[in-house]
C-alpha cells in the first residue's frame, strides 16, 4: 500500500525511506523533494500558503499512484504533501518510488510529480512585501503532464505493431 | 440541495466558501454554472467563460455534461498550482 499524507508538519526523507528498506526486493529507490523558492516571477517571496480540498486531496493523489503503478513496476511509493503557511528553504512537497531497477523508480517518481501539479487539488498563494496573490497555472507543468499521455499513445502503438 | 465548495481566488473573488442551494432546473454542471452567473455582482465574471475555472462533483473531476443530483458536493476552484 503507498504511503500517501497531506500535513502541515514537515517530514524527513531520510525517516520516510527506512520505513521501505525492509524489503529485499528493492533495488532503487527515487525520491523527489520540492522547496519554497524566494523568487517567483522577480517578486521576493516572504510566505507561501497552500490550500486544499480535504476531501479530494488524499483521492485525487491515490488516482495518480494507482495510474503510476499501473504503467511501472512499483514496489512502494511515498507521497507527502505539505499544506499551510510555509517559507523559503522549507520543503513542500515529497515523491519516493521504490522498484527493482532504476528506470521504474525515475520514470514513476517524475510521473508522479508531473501529475500532482496538474490534478491534485492545492493552490498556492504567495505573500511579498508588496501584496499577496495567487499562483497562477504555468503552462509549462501541463505540458510536462501532457508528455506522458503522448507517450501512452506511442506504447499502444508500438503494440498493435 | 446541492453542497457547493468553492476554493483559492475564486472563493476570495465570491466570497464564499460554500453554500448549499437547490438542484437546478437544468440539473447538470453547465446549468449551476448558469444558475451561478445569474446572481451578477462577481459572479459572471468568475465563471466567465473564458476564465480556466475547473469544476468538481463528489470529488472527481467533471465536465460541463456531468448531471446533478441531490446531496451531490460540487467544488468550484481555479486550475490547480500544488506540487
Amino acid at each position: 500500500m503507498p504511503v500517501i499524507r497531506v500535513q502541515t508538519a514537515d517530514f524527513n526523507i531520510a525517516d520516510e525511506i527506512a520505513l521501505m528498506r525492509d524489503n529485499p526486493a528493492i533495488g532503487a529507490i527515487a525520491s523527489f523533494i520540492g522547496l519554497v523558492r524566494d523568487i517567483n516571477d522577480g517578486l521576493g517571496v516572504k510566505t507561501l500558503t497552500l490550500e486544499h480540498y480535504p476531501a479530494m486531496t488524499e483521492k485525487a493523489v491515490a488516482a495518480i499512484v494507482a495510474e503510476a503503478e499501473a504503467r511501472w513496476r512499483i514496489i512502494h511509493c511515498t507521497v507527502i504533501h505539505r499544506v499551510g503557511e510555509l517559507e523559503p528553504c522549507d520543503q513542500v512537497v515529497l515523491v519516493i518510488v521504490a522498484s527493482a531497477h532504476r528506470a521504474d523508480a525515475f520514470e514513476a517518481c517524475q510521473f508522479i510529480m508531473d501529475y500532482l501539479k496538474t490534478r491534485a487539488p492545492f493552490w498556492k498563494k504567495e505573500r511579498t512585501p508588496q501584496s499577496a496573490r495567487w499562483v497562477e497555472a504555468r503552462e509549462s507543468d501541463a505540458v510536462a503532464s501532457l508528455r506522458w499521455r503522448a507517450e501512452t499513445a506511442n506504447l499502444s502503438g508500438d503494440r498493435i505493431d | 440541495m446541492l453542497n457547493i465548495l468553492y476554493f483559492a481566488s475564486l472563493r476570495e473573488q465570491v466570497g464564499l466558501a460554500h453554500e448549499s442551494i437547490a438542484v437546478p432546473a437544468v440539473a447538470t454542471v453547465a446549468g449551476l454554472i448558469e444558475t451561478l452567473r445569474a446572481r451578477g455582482g462577481e459572479w459572471p465574471d468568475a465563471l466567465a467563460a473564458n476564465k480556466p475555472w475547473r469544476v468538481a462533483v463528489n470529488q472527481e473531476m467533471a465536465a460541463f455534461d456531468t448531471p446533478l443530483k441531490s446531496d451531490d458536493e460540487v467544488a468550484i476552484f481555479p486550475p490547480v498550482t500544488g506540487g
